[in-house]
């Protein structure tokens, strides 16, 4: 696993070696040194003190803020290039897009499979992961051949995705972090005990509501419905859904979960699922995932919330 | 109640678009101090949660190379030829299939496409090319809507299919929840329980991408009408 970290750090140190000689490049040192950072965490997560990790981050941060991380003159291919590209490698184009979920379906099916006893190969719960970079490293290969290109145009047309990407690629990361210092510093236990507090849960129905809203606002919260999970369903779920009231743990936790999950399609804090799709849809507004999706989460909420309404409490 | 003060942070920094990193490491710090840490534990923290995520962006820079050199190589107009053939292409239908596609793989515990790897490369081209292939030219807010809409289209199909598979996080992560308190729960039950909520997030999907097609077909009328708007 640390493999495929290193690997991708490796890729993005290059790519900032790239950028760094990149003589008309706006800023190409800031930009350079950003990119150099993030590939230092990747391989270093696990060598370096968090404390100096920590430290990095927020060097990164400064550089993203002061607007130091931009894109380059980019030369992306004419259209025309493009149209007469695909005319004359017609359907092979696909080959290596589609090795990519096939290697996953493999992966999936054999790579989670093989163990000598209690010794994995792979770590079950790491298999999309490492199925994933295979699958990149495999459809580059075919890729190469298939096109005829050369490393070098490779790299390059990667360096042109990440900055157009630019510092968003570590929002996720940074969020996550956000989230975990908000579950150490006890943010959660707030929320409940306000939502607790502010809602008569005694009425079984009125239990379920604020149970799914909590889950889902704590969701939008921390970005991430697996932190609201542990937080929401003990301070609301567990005491008053199932304890008092006699709900079914299960129906409780799997419908919570998925209002969770209304949550994540609502807010910026989930920038991996929101934030950084608009970015390489090449999106000028940055909330337009959002904005498609909360009509979706809306309706789904409340479906799911009703369903739970008249399940829970009858199996 | 203080230490929601980096809650706060957030939605004013959202609100006012101070770059999103500096708003971000902003509550962490204010949050980490009002609940009485100091700035070396909360770098640590950082550091740590930083590094326990990196998977987070590892899929998409390890898939960077060879989308790009794909798109390089004709890939999204490749994909527009080959939907222009197809006389039942709408952009909706081809989101609404992608949703399908993904959802129903990822309740069975297998994991493709991905915004980077499949809703950019592909999934957002083919279904701009449907539109254009029937009410021709796009105007800029059809394709931010178009999209948008792909990358929903993707998140609907992985979260609401993921929670049907017993050997992913989720489920994973609620069978120790209730075994930490003491109550039994199969995840065969949780599973279950996951399921009709799936076919409404189906369902709404489908909804959206019906009302896509009419919003796009209702913007071309309106242009061909002669004095429309161009």
């Amino acid at each position: 696993m640390e493999a495929c970290y290193a690997l991708a750090g490796l890729y993005l140190l290059v790519l900032a070696g790239r950028i760094a000689g990149e003589s008309e490049h706006p800023r190409r040192w800031g930009s350079s040194l950003f990119w150099a950072l993030l590939g230092v965490t990747l391989i270093g997560a696990k060598l370096l003190p968090p404390t100096l990790i920590g430290y990095l981050v927020v060097a990164m941060v400064a550089l993203a803020a002061s607007g130091q991380v931009r894109r380059g003159a980019i030369n992306e291919a004419s259209r025309d290039e493009r149209l007469g590209h695909a005319k004359r490698l017609e359907n092979r184009i696909f080959w290596p897009a589609l090795l990519i979920p096939a290697t996953a379906v493999l992966g999936t099916l054999v790579l989670g499979q093989l163990h000598f006893r209690d010794v994995w190969l792979v770590e079950p719960k790491q298999v999309t992961l490492i199925a994933l970079s295979l699958g990149a490293t495999l459809a580059l290969t075919v890729a190469l051949r298939t096109t005829g290109a050369t490393v070098n145009i490779a790299s390059r047309e990667g360096s042109r995705l990440l900055q157009t990407l630019g510092w968003s690629l570590i929002l996720p990361q940074m969020l996550a972090a956000l989230g975990g210092i908000f579950a150490k510093a006890g943010v959660g236990e707030v929320v409940a005990g306000l939502v607790t507090q502010a809602v008569p849960t005694e009425v079984p129905w009125v239990a379920v509501v604020s149970y799914c809203g909590g889950m889902t606002l704590f969701t939008m919260v921390m970005g991430n419905a697996f932190a609201a999970f542990a937080v929401i369903t003990g301070g609301i779920g567990l005491p008053f859904v199932v304890l008092l009231h006699g709900g079914n743990p299960a129906i409780m936790a799997a419908m919570g979960m998925l209002s969770g999950y209304c949550g994540t399609l609502l807010t910026p804090m989930a920038a991996n699922f929101n934030l950084v799709p608009a970015m390489l849809l090449e999106l000028d507004d940055k909330h337009a995932v959002i904005k498609a999706q909360a009509p979706l989460a809306l309706v789904i909420f409340a479906a799911n919330m009703i369903l739970m309404m008249v399940l829970v409490y009858r199996f | 109640m203080i230490k929601l003060v980096g809650v706060a942070l957030i939605a004013a920094g959202f609100t006012l678009r101070v770059n999103t990193l500096l708003v971000v490491l902003a509550a962490g710090l204010a949050t980490g101090f009002a609940a009485g840490f100091s700035l070396n534990d909360i770098m640590a923290m950082i550091g740590k949660y930083f590094s326990d995520n990196r998977a987070m962006t590892l899929p998409i820079v390890l898939m960077l190379p060879v989308v790009g050199l794909l798109e390089r190589y004709g890939l999204k107009e490749r994909a527009e030829v080959l939907i222009r053939r197809s006389n039942a292409a709408t952009a909706g239908r081809v989101i609404l299939l992608y949703t399908a596609v993904r959802q129903l793989s990822i309740s069975l515990g297998v994991s493709i496409g991905g915004h980077a790897g499949a809703v950019r490369p592909l999934v957002a081209p083919m279904a701009e090319a449907a539109a254009r292939r029937r009410g021709g030219d796009l105007s800029p807010a059809s394709v931010v809507s178009i999209r948008a809409h792909a990358a929903a289209g993707e998140n609907i199909g992985n979260f609401f299919g993921e929670d049907i598979f017993i050997a992913v996080g989720a489920i994973l992560l609620m069978k120790g929840f209730f075994e930490a308190q003491g109550v039994n729960v199969s995840v065969w039950a949780m599973a279950l329980w996951g399921i009709p909520t799936a076919f409404i997030a189906f369902a709404a999907m489908w909804w959206r991408c019906r009302l896509l097609d009419r919003r796009i077909e209702h913007a071309a009328t309106i242009d061909q009408k002669p004095g429309g708007v161009h």
